[in-house]
């Protein structure tokens, strides 16, 4: 029978639509998985943004995923009750985000203000003589910049 | 649990933010800058994702399935502010709603993460994080048109003024005003004003903006009752426009 950490190694398959670099496992939202005595999974998600269209996607590729190993007895729900933020994002998530070109949220004490904002280290030069031009994006998720050293705009996952 | 009261309280938020949402979103094509198109695409795109929380919730305790909530109700049937449902205008008035409105959410959703009533403490504690962005923006913009050109200051003192009356009305009293407060669930739209008078004070002081006395103006009530402007019931039939269509319709 799989266990949870199996659970958790299929999942690593399911990427973020949008930033298809990025596991749903990396991405921390995956916020809990079980497997009862009698082998039904459950896997809790929790949204990134309260409106990502993605969101229902990915739960749906969670479902397709489950079911393509061979799952049949499963629930996949997507609550609050672990809310997401950025913090969540584990290292090679991280790491991913800025081979992909999309500069990595910093890890933050959760309060946001605008000195976070500022200076996003250049995903392309890794420069810290950045600008931010605005808070919102082409997603949700996303903020936009612009590098001072290398004169390229970029974006931003942003701290939430 | 005092149900009818909770049930009250949710449709209050979330009404608001799919009505402010829906009206962010008629700036998409139309923004004064592609930065702005995108801003006010963006929170409208937010703040209808967070009625969505809020219906489902509502959802879970009885009522109907959230875009039967959303789309067929009659404007009568709307717990929003008038603040919200007011049109666009011109960019400055849409910025000063706003500055008004966001400063005032995000308290509630600051003040909500500490409910009693546990659903609501979650759903606020993740979207609280998602409105600073949403203050983040209208106070950035408030500073610096506030205190750039003498249109730009014209434009915007002229706005405040006709939107201040409206934005007291968005702390009308619940009927279970005494009873949410007294139950720990929320801590009541007085509380709500007090801190949010001293936030926009604090944004309003470094631009060449002059608050008006508060006192002396007459708060826009009603909303909160199903009284609208008759601007609201507009803005549903077209909302509704194509759900009306073919209700059943997977999407």
């Amino acid at each position: 029978m799989l266990k949870k950490d199996d659970i958790l190694t299929l999942l690593e398959e399911v990427k973020d639509p949008e930033i298809p670099v990025l596991s749903l496992v990396d991405l921390g939202v995956i916020t809990g998985v079980e497997v009862s005595e009698d082998a039904h999974v459950t896997v809790n998600m929790t949204p990134t943004f309260a409106g990502c269209p993605a969101m229902d996607y990915m739960k749906k590729d969670v479902e397709r995923t489950l079911e393509k190993h061979g799952i049949s007895k499963y629930t996949v729900n997507m609550t609050f009750d672990k809310p997401w933020d950025s913090n969540k994002l584990t290292e090679k998530g991280r790491q991913h985000l800025k081979e992909f070109g999309l500069a990595p949220p910093p890890k933050y004490d959760l309060i946001l203000d605008l000195d976070i904002l500022e200076h996003v280290k250049c995903p392309y030069c890794d420069s810290e003589d950045t600008t931010m031009r605005t808070p919102f994006g082409p997603t949700l998720c996303r903020s936009m910049h612009y590098c001072n050293n290398c004169k390229q705009m970029f974006e931003q996952f942003k701290p939430l | 649990m005092n149900e009818l009261a909770i049930k009250d309280l949710l449709y209050k938020l979330a009404d608001d933010q799919l009505i402010l949402g829906h009206r962010n979103s008629e700036w998409t094509g139309f923004g004064p800058i592609l930065e702005e198109d995108i801003a006010f695409s963006s929170m409208a795109q937010d703040k209808i994702g967070h009625s969505l929380a809020f219906y489902t919730l509502l959802h879970e305790l009885g009522e109907s399935e959230p875009d039967t909530v959303a789309f067929t109700r009659n404007a009568n049937q709307f717990h929003n502010s008038q603040l919200v449902e007011l049109p666009n205008g011109e960019y400055d008035f849409s910025l000063i709603r706003h500055f008004l409105y966001d400063n005032a959410e995000i308290i509630r959703f600051e003040m909500l993460a500490q409910s009693s009533y546990e659903p609501i403490a979650k759903v606020a504690t993740k979207l609280k994080g998602e409105v600073k962005y949403h203050v983040l923006h209208a106070n950035t913009w408030i500073k610096n048109l506030g205190s750039s050109t003498e249109e730009a200051i014209l434009r915007l003192q002229s706005s405040l003024t006709e939107a201040l009356p409206y934005a007291l009305g968005m702390f009308e009293h619940s009927k279970y005003e005494q009873e949410l407060i007294d139950a720990g669930i929320y801590g009541g739209e007085e509380a709500v004003k007090i801190k949010w008078l001293k936030r926009i004070q604090a944004v309003i002081e470094q631009t060449a903006l002059k608050l008006p006395d508060l006192e002396s103006i007459a708060p826009k009530f009603g909303g909160r009752y199903g009284e609208h402007t008759e601007h609201l019931q507009p803005l549903l039939d077209e909302m509704a426009e194509v759900f009306k269509i073919d209700p059943t319709a997977e999407w």
